[in-house]
């Protein structure tokens, strides 16, 4: 399955990019409105870029009455709706909101690097959203944590359902003339194709750790990228910057993932799940994907 | 109606310390003027936000100010090399006014050649900091020029309709002078379709994207800033 991630695209300002995917995640949404960081907000790096936009989100209830209608309107793929917050409670209490709402998934934004605020422990705030929904939660967890396994595993035993794989790092630029930052609040996410290596690692060892369904996400630029996340453990794999250069990516990178499925030897992307582990180090790579 | 397409250079021509970067039109509708194009940059993972400079047929030209690595690699295409082009993107210009005089500053004259030929024909003042850069005065021909120290805000007839695109603080004298004027702003864009939030400016005391939003916008909406280099760090 091929989605978006999280803050990389306005299904409701470009309905024709979000209608290519399979399921469409929503910006993430915190208790009250954001506004969002001062600009700068975005900088190119070597092979990547930083954002810095800080959450910006019409909050809980106007996105309850008019966002989501709406994009269930328009769109006719499940909506997982990505949540933040800055304690336990906040989380619990979006996620209690959406219970009775059409969100297929709730996505839980544990690791945005644009915000001052700090977030309660991953663990917790997975087991007050738990209490709180029967829907299917996922977590995302950032790869900065030294060991992003035990996380993995804290939030598997707190009930999450899964795991999105990762979110951005935290990154700086500095104008080359001036050597001041470029984002007005220095530091931002890094994303693109210098993440992929990451999400690599963090998949494969989150997938090692828990056997969860992953979203593999970080610099999927390819069919091939696609695939080697969908190897490392990844069940979906979702696109985030790729979109910034081409709208057009997920039709592209979904027939890629099929020529490099035939390319690896197999008849399906399915077919090399979980195929960069070691089956006898790790039990949960037997469990094959049969979809 | 936005597409985006692999399309042929055809030349380049330097226009003073600019460059008239001309590319095949093929099925891309030039728009609107004042709308923009985002032009993949070889070698960089971010395309860079332009606005169509001229139409000619079969064509689409666009002024580049090599201000950066993409701008200076969007410099040294030549014939024959492709890019993927998207556009047209945002709001331009409304060409409902009855007595129109085109405002430029530098390479903010980018989208007046094309708005000037959908007027069929207008008055044009355009500003820049020295001799060399006034070359692309030529793009225009009959327009006003003056060089810095003159500015084109001491020569604005205030009863006319502007519509203006040039560096922020010609912007802001311009919107003092003529509350009614038309002013095309500029701010680091990621993806040009309201996908990436980087675009976020002030506008109307809430910060909005100005791909979305403008990048046309009328005088009366406040802005906080705006950011005339490339995204690239």
């Amino acid at each position: 399955m091929l989605l978006n991630a999280s803050g990389c695209l306005d299904a409701l300002v470009a309905p024709d990019v979000a209608r290519q995917l399979d399921a469409f995640v929503t910006k993430t949404i915190t208790p009250l409105p954001r506004e969002g960081n001062a600009p700068q907000r975005i900088a190119e790096t070597a092979h990547g870029m930083l954002n810095a936009i800080g959450l910006a989100n019409p909050g809980r209830e106007r996105f309850l009455g008019e966002m989501l209608p709406r994009l269930v309107v328009t769109l006719d793929i499940p909506i997982w709706v990505s949540v933040g917050g800055f304690s336990a409670q906040d989380y619990a209490e979006t996620c209690a909101a959406l219970d009775r709402s059409e969100a297929a998934v709730i996505e839980l934004n544990l690791s945005c690097p644009n915000v001052d605020e700090a977030a309660d422990g991953a663990a917790e705030i997975v087991a007050a959203c738990r209490d709180a929904t029967p829907i299917p939660l996922y977590a995302k967890l950032s790869a900065a944590h030294p060991d992003v396994g035990a996380v993995a595993r804290a939030v598997a035993d707190a009930g999450a359902d899964g795991l999105s794989l990762i979110n951005t790092l935290r990154g700086a630029a500095l104008d080359p003339r001036t050597l001041k930052p470029v984002l007005a609040r220095t530091t931002g996410g890094l994303s693109g194709p210098s993440l992929k290596p990451v999400a690599l690692a963090a998949v494969h060892a989150c997938y090692a750790a828990t056997g969860l369904p992953i979203v593999g996400m970080g610099g999927v630029t390819t069919g091939q990228d696609a695939l080697e996340l969908i190897a490392c453990g990844a069940r979906d794999v979702a696109l985030g910057t790729v979109l910034f250069s081409d709208p057009d990516a997920p039709a592209r990178v979904r027939a890629e993932l099929a020529e490099a499925a035939e390319r690896a030897g197999v008849a399906s992307p399915d077919d090399v799940f979980a195929d960069a582990h070691d089956a006898e180090k790790h039990p949960h790579t037997r469990r094959k994907v049969t979809a | 109606m936005s597409r985006r397409e692999r399309r042929s250079v055809v030349g380049t021509e330097p226009v003073g310390p600019y460059t008239l970067l001309r590319l095949e039109r093929g099925g891309l509708d030039p728009g609107v003027p004042g709308q923009f194009f985002m032009l993949e940059a070889p070698g960089r993972l971010l395309p860079r936000a332009l606005s169509l400079c001229l139409a000619p047929e079969g064509e689409l030209a666009f002024l580049i100010d090599p201000v950066g690595p993409g701008t200076e690699a969007l410099c040294r295409l030549a014939p024959g090399d492709a890019i993927h082009v998207f556009g047209p993107l945002g709001n331009g210009y409304r060409l409902d006014v009855a007595r129109p005089l085109l405002v430029g500053g530098g390479i903010g004259i980018a989208p007046l050649p094309y708005l000037a030929q959908a007027l069929g024909g207008a008055p044009a003042l355009m500003g820049f900091r020295s001799q060399d850069h006034a070359a692309a005065a030529d793009l225009l021909p009959g327009a006003e020029v003056v060089v810095e120290p003159t500015l084109v805000t001491e020569l604005i007839d205030p009863s006319r309709d502007v519509l203006a695109c040039g560096p922020e603080p010609m912007l802001r004298a311009v919107a003092a002078l003529c509350p009614s004027a038309q002013l095309a702003w500029e701010a680091p864009m990621a993806c040009g379709y309201g996908a990436c939030y980087g675009c976020a400016v002030e506008i109307d005391d809430e910060l909005k994207r100005l791909c979305v939003e403008g990048p046309v916008l009328d005088a009366s909406c406040t802005k906080l800033q705006v950011v005339t280099n490339e995204v690239a760090a």
